[in-house]
């Protein structure tokens, strides 16, 4: 019977799965963080356990971290934040489990290291206590991201329990112009097909737009299928796949990635593989995308206006919109590029790797931020920061007024001291516009990097399409 | 894990679609390495006035009978968002045991079993009506049974639920998931082995150091 990608992976990794029981998965890859494993490591103390396989496990101190340029232990915002990332370290020393603490080479968001340092492989199951997680799947990986149970689980069994998610495929057509990305393109499908419509599924993403898009762009793309309610989001490895892999630092050499890209291969779908919901979303020629409201699926043209709720016929949506507005203090009508924003930040597993700052510089470059605009970038690991350096990137964004910070996920999720303050506006590289994600009362609006370096630049939300 | 048979408790509702983890437990409240302590944050933005003390008298917990409840009803793709296990942790220790909604975010759905919280899904309809049954009559007790699936409301009305027959077990058992699968490591390590052959590069002794 033809299989998906999905299919394929699945079975490769299934150990055991009995009628009435639930099947157990084994996991190739575990990534951690100091944010959401500190229990499960508790947790094997407490049943004097030790770590399955602990090589398959590879810890990094990102949620926490300062971003200043030096950083310290010092710079850490509170007390409780030192204590997670102490946590962290004690656990992976006891454990026996290599860490990229703060101050490492390869140190980053743990979703921007794995793919970048060859620890996420085609083929591989991964899991992480982090929902990006399917940020992997961009490599034809199932990516998924579970709770702290579920990870102390896994670092006592190497298996996961799991029902067998159902399959989808969204197929994606259209064209980029130049400024536009694969984060409008996310965007824009979850602004379709609704935050809820990936639910109990993994989503394969193809078509050709997809194709079309870079490695890193798949990254992003993959990333935002959990904002579509997804389980895990993939992308087929192609060719440009194999070749993102090879000579990354822990990716197999010689003939072992020969022979490892032989399988690669073989894992695209077969045809006529059956899937349990289809979807086919035509972009044409997308216009680059600013969320206006307090999930990404709330998202309109940059071009465009706010929403009203009035011509909402459905009672709840209605409702929702009206929250909304109200949490982003717009009005509706109101002229998207007319609304001037506090803060730019650029960063986080979405969007802070090398070609997302490439894009960003293009269209900072020359320019200045406009006056009373903070604009941060975050490079979302260090082994990009000194990549960005190399090219000169960080000069363009110091030149223009950005602050250049180093890795970690900082404005994202607000938890190590970089975050907005009530009211405060940003524009944001991040994937989450939820209330309060950025600080408590501050006001996010997805963007792109170079929606987000063309804001930065105007002051007001602005089309990169024009600079 | 805790078991969960029957529960009967004091319903309340929160009638917003898309409740996401950041709502559940703000990430600021997350900086804790024990599993205790986030009750007092479950819905901080919407439950505290802009102190981040007073109560907010127009969120539905803090209304006047809404003391003690247990069971939480509420709109679709609730607890979407990052897989904090935070977020039922909080629930829990707040005092729910139950969450009723039409939809629930994945993640989120197999936190609330590891945090012995059930989630029950019943159709958008019957949520509404307990919407209406929670709006008019204001907090009301509800009664949920795990084996036969089904929970009364109201006036007796009865909803039945659909639940996955191994969680349902490992909740009225209070089963130890750890516990279970290590029971079959013989099983694991007969996979290791065969797998080793098969994609050796995936077990390279030190893949990071
Ligand atoms: S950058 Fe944001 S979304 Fe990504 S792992 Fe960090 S906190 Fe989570």
């Amino acid at each position: 019977m033809p299989r998906t990608m999905f299919d394929k992976i699945w079975d490769a990794h299934v150990v055991r799965d009995e009628p009435g029981e639930i099947p157990m998965l084994y996991i190739d890859r575990h990534l951690t963080h100091e944010a959401t494993s500190p229990q499960a490591f508790a947790g094997l103390r407490e049943r004097d356990l030790r770590v399955h396989r602990p090589e398959s496990v590879v810890a990094v101190i990102d949620h926490n971290v300062p971003t200043v340029p030096g950083r310290r232990l010092v710079d850490v915002v509170d007390d409780q934040s030192v204590m997670c990332i102490e946590t962290m370290e004690e656990n992976a020393r006891d454990f026996d489990i290599p860490l990229l603490g703060m101050n490492d080479e390869e140190q980053g968001i743990v979703h921007v290291i794995g793919p970048e340092l060859g620890l996420s492989l085609p083929g591989m199951t991964v899991v992480c206590g982090d929902s990006h997680t399917s940020t992997h799947g961009a490599l034809g990986i199932f990516a998924v991201g579970i709770g702290t149970s579920e990870v102390e689980h896994v670092l006592a069994t190497q298996c996961l329990l799991q029902q067998k998610p159902k399959t989808m495929h969204i197929e994606i057509g259209g064209e980029l112009s130049p400024g536009v990305t694969a984060k409008d393109v996310a965007l824009a499908v979850i602004g379709r097909l609704g935050t809820g419509v990936g639910t109990n599924h993994v989503i394969e993403f193809s078509g050709s737009l997809v194709s079309s898009l870079s490695i890193e762009g798949r990254m992003t793309l993959c990333n935002m299928a959990i904002e579509a309610g997804a389980r895990a989001g993939m992308v087929a490895p192609d060719d440009a796949t194999i070749e993102y892999v090879r000579g990354r630092r822990y990716a197999p050499t010689g003939e072992l990635f020969e022979r490892a890209a032989e399988q690669w291969k073989q894992l695209a779908g077969d045809p006529g593989a059956h899937f349990d919901a289809v979807h086919e979303v035509d972009l044409g020629t997308l216009t680059p995308q600013v969320t206006w409201g307090t999930n990404p699926g709330m998202v309109t043209d940059v071009t465009s206006t706010v929403p009203d709720p009035a011509f909402e016929d459905d009672p709840v949506a209605r409702l929702e919109t009206e929250h909304a507005l109200e949490h982003m203090g717009l009005t509706p009508g109101q002229r998207l590029q007319d609304v001037g924003v506090d803060v730019v930040f650029i960063g986080s597993c979405t969007n802070s790797r090398i070609e997302d700052l490439r894009l960003a510089a293009q269209y900072v470059s020359g320019r200045r931020v406009a006056d009373g605009v903070r604009a941060i970038v975050v490079p979302g690991s260090m082994t990009v920061r000194r990549q960005a350096e190399k090219e000169g990137l960080a000069d363009v964004f110091h030149a223009a007024g950005f602050e250049w910070r180093e890795a970690g996920c900082s404005m994202c999720i607000a938890m190590n001291g970089d975050r907005l303050s009530a009211g405060e506006r940003c524009a944001s590289t991040s994937n989450r516009n939820f209330e309060g994600r950025q600080g408590r009362g501050g006001r996010t609006h997805l963007v792109s990097p170079a929606t987000a370096a063309a804001t930065a630049v105007a002051g007001r939300f602005a089309d990169a399409r024009d600079l | 894990m805790e078991q969960f048979v029957t529960h009967s408790g004091i319903a309340v509702p929160l009638a917003r679609t898309n409740v996401n983890t950041d709502d559940i437990i703000p990430a600021r409240f997350l900086k804790s390495i024990r599993r205790s302590g986030f009750g007092k944050n479950l819905f901080a933005n919407w439950r505290y006035l802009e102190d981040g003390r007073t109560p907010n008298p127009e969120f539905s917990l803090n209304r006047p009978g809404s003391e003690g409840a247990s069971i939480l009803v509420a709109g679709e793709n609730f607890g979407c968002g990052s897989s904090r296990e935070h977020a039922p942790w909080a629930l829990r220790e707040y005092g729910f045991r139950c969450v009723i909604a039409p939809s629930f975010a994945d993640i989120f759905h197999n936190n609330c079993f590891n945090s012995s919280i059930l989630p029950v899904a019943l159709e958008s309809s019957e949520v509404d009506t307990l919407f209406k049954i929670l709006q008019d009559g204001g907090p009301t007790t509800f009664h949920i049974d795990l084996s036969r699936q089904i929970v009364t409301a109201g006036a007796g009305d009865v909803y039945h639920f659909e639940i996955d027959p191994f969680k349902k077990s490992a909740l009225l058992e209070g089963l130890d998931n750890i516990g279970w699968s290590l029971k079959h490591l013989d099983e694991i390590h007969a996979y290791e082995q065969r797998r080793r052959q098969e994609a050796p590069w995936l077990f390279t002794e030190k893949s990071a150091n």
